[in-house]
């Protein structure tokens, strides 16, 4: 007895004083990094509000206050790179209903192995680069190349080709498409995990009750992945301002510039196309603030109507 | 009766989803299907006749071209590196962090875990994101593919919801025989975690060997190039291909066997894309699984 309490009050010992310095020492270097390259940048908002050039000290700099931002947020050509983005990451929450369908339609399937193989030739596109998926895009509908117009103009359903990459009327619909095609079998995978949680006894009442195939996913299935269904559509809402540069980056050309150059890409464009430091800046700090404030207030609301919060 | 006629609706159901998922299928799969048959192909036969349902001409020696381009095996090289030593890092790091963060004696442990998650949704910007990069003497330099994204916020609150449902017994029998956290860490939390840590390493060396971005804002050094851009200027610039070819004396357009700069995009992009298809069925259960244990979780 006396030699078990021994053995705990060392314990104690080492738990006290050296084990907690060890664990922060653990801590500190990722924590590092962390601060390093999440928060030190932030930093840089500074240089929205001086007339600062690459390579230049700060203190060199003049103070301009809110000159920068304000002239940043004044140019009307943002306007319709903000129609862009919205409109592209309102289309893009299609992604979420689709998934939802693809999970509960391919768990309704019998044939488990085949099932599986769906499951995961599905979940591949989310693999690639966009890289890889505008070489994709341009062996299929390339006007010159592409198989597409290939096809098309042999059979004589088309007399001259098409080019759906460089079709700005087209462009919103094609470039949602691409990116249905790389997410819905990814996004897929939580909405099944949600159906697998859901209590098999609910389907055995409906069973009871007599209802068939559709009622049961109306009445048991739909219910079920319905909180995490609107949780991740109140996530998708609060990063709308955030379209992801790569896709557009690589899809980018004049005839459809209007229409796809979103925020991300036109940040890109000011601050270092152009080389427009200071107002790239004023626009990265303003995108990420009104970010913020669009994720709490989203967040807000889900307190709100259903006592969760997303964050 | 009815039994019958539900049975009939039961089966034409099946029929039908079946046959509709067959064709998401299709359509999952017949792109990546296609560029294979295209880099498989005669490079006359593909520019003229589409390339549908197999290769036309079959031949390999598009591909003993485009080994031969300029810049090719080097890209090759650095992509490889960054993927291994990026997802060590960030294994390392990340999951330490996760673990640090489990242990309630951490001193701030509060602090440290709001500041860390937080940044998943504050982030300063792309511009000042570079000017940042740029002033840590980032730029044409390695190390930027592999020490910002040494820790990875969303991986390190899969590993932790995984440890904190680790049995305590484990380690606490540990620090009676008088470990140290550290060597709990390695080697009790490490080995028991695997299903998690698998889930992490895939999608983390998924994602260094499909990032380029850095790689086009701040590197100009062509020995630092990944695959990735490198088949991306292939892929919009036709010069790009054209001074690439001019290589080992001999312009490859020209000579011999003469390939296109199309067959050229496809190969490299089968090049670039084939890594992932032979280690996806391998690696592709871990993925999901990985999802999964986050999603119930979180």
């Amino acid at each position: 007895m006396n030699h078990k309490h021994t053995d705990l009050n060392r314990v104690h010992h080492i738990n006290w004083s050296h084990g907690k310095t060890v664990l922060l020492l653990m801590t500190i270097p990722s924590f590092l990094f962390v601060l390093v390259f999440s928060y030190v940048p932030i930093f840089g908002w500074a240089y929205a509000f001086f007339d600062y050039s690459i390579g230049m000290k700060l203190s060199q700099c003049d103070f301009r206050g809110l000159y920068f931002i304000k002239l940043a947020l004044s140019d009307t050509y943002l306007l319709g790179v903000l129609k862009n983005t919205l409109a592209l990451s309102f289309l893009g929450l299609l992604n979420l209903p689709l998934a939802c369908i693809f999970a509960i339609f391919l768990s309704q399937m019998k044939g488990r192995i085949y099932k599986k193989f769906i499951q995961s030739a599905a979940t591949l596109p989310f693999f690639i680069s966009w890289v890889i998926v505008f070489s994709m895009a341009y062996s299929l509908f390339a006007i010159d190349n592409g198989l597409v117009n290939k096809v098309l103009l042999d059979l004589n359903v088309i007399s001259s080709p098409i080019d759906p990459i460089a079709n700005g009327g087209f462009a919103w619909i094609f470039q949602t498409s691409l990116a249905l095609w790389k997410g819905v079998g990814y996004n897929a995978i939580i909405f099944f995990a949600a159906i697998a949680g859901i209590d098999t006894q609910l389907y055995d009442a409906a069973d009871v009750d007599g209802a068939g195939r559709f009622k049961k996913m109306w009445h048991v299935t739909i219910p079920g992945i319905i909180p995490t269904f609107i949780t991740l559509m109140l996530i998708g809402i609060g990063f709308m301002l955030s379209n992801g540069f790569d896709q557009y980056y690589v899809f980018m050309n004049p005839m459809v510039q209007e229409k796809i150059e979103v925020l991300d890409y036109y940040v890109y464009k000011v601050g270092l196309m152009q080389n427009d430091v200071t107002v790239g800046t004023a626009l990265s700090m303003t995108k990420t603030i009104v970010s913020v404030l669009l994720l709490f207030s989203v967040n807000f609301l889900s307190k709100k109507a259903r006592g969760q919060s997303i964050l | 009766m009815k039994m019958k006629s539900a049975k009939i609706d039961e089966n034409v159901f099946q029929v039908i989803n079946t046959i509709a998922f067959t064709l998401i299928l299709l359509v999952c799969l017949y792109p990546f299907y296609s560029i294979l048959i295209i880099s498989l192909s005669d490079a006359k036969l593909a520019a003229k006749y589409p390339v549908i349902f197999y290769p036309l001409g079959f031949t390999l020696k598009n591909y003993m071209e485009v080994i031969r381009l300029k810049g090719l095996y080097l890209a090759f090289a650095v992509s490889v590196a960054r993927t291994v030593s990026g997802t060590a890092i960030t294994l390392f790091f990340t999951s330490m962090l996760a673990y640090t963060l489990t242990k309630s004696e951490l001193v701030g442990r509060k602090i440290f875990y709001r500041i860390t998650v937080t940044s998943m949704y504050l982030n300063a910007g792309l511009i000042p994101w570079y000017l940042t990069m740029r002033n840590l003497h980032l730029k044409d330099n390695f190390l930027l593919y592999i020490l910002p994204s040494a820790v990875s916020v969303f991986s390190m609150i899969l590993i932790k919801t995984y440890i904190e449902q680790i049995s305590p017994a484990l380690e606490e029998s540990a620090l009676v025989d008088g470990a140290g956290y550290f060597t709990i860490f390695l080697r009790i939390v490490v080995p028991v975690s695997t299903p998690v840590l698998a889930a992490v390493t895939v999608f983390t060396a998924v994602g260094q060997w499909n990032t380029w971005m850095d790689n086009l804002l701040l590197v100009n050094n062509h020995n630092l190039t990944t695959l990735q851009l490198l088949l991306f200027n292939y892929l919009r610039q036709a010069e790009a291909i054209v001074s690439a070819a001019k290589s080992n004396g001999g312009n490859m357009l020209s000579t011999g066997y003469s390939i296109s700069p199309f067959s050229i995009r496809m190969t490299v992009t089968m090049i670039v894309t084939l890594p992932i298809l032979l280690v996806y069925p391998v690696v592709q259960k871990y993925f999901v699984s990985g999802i999964m244990l986050g999603a119930v979780k979180g």
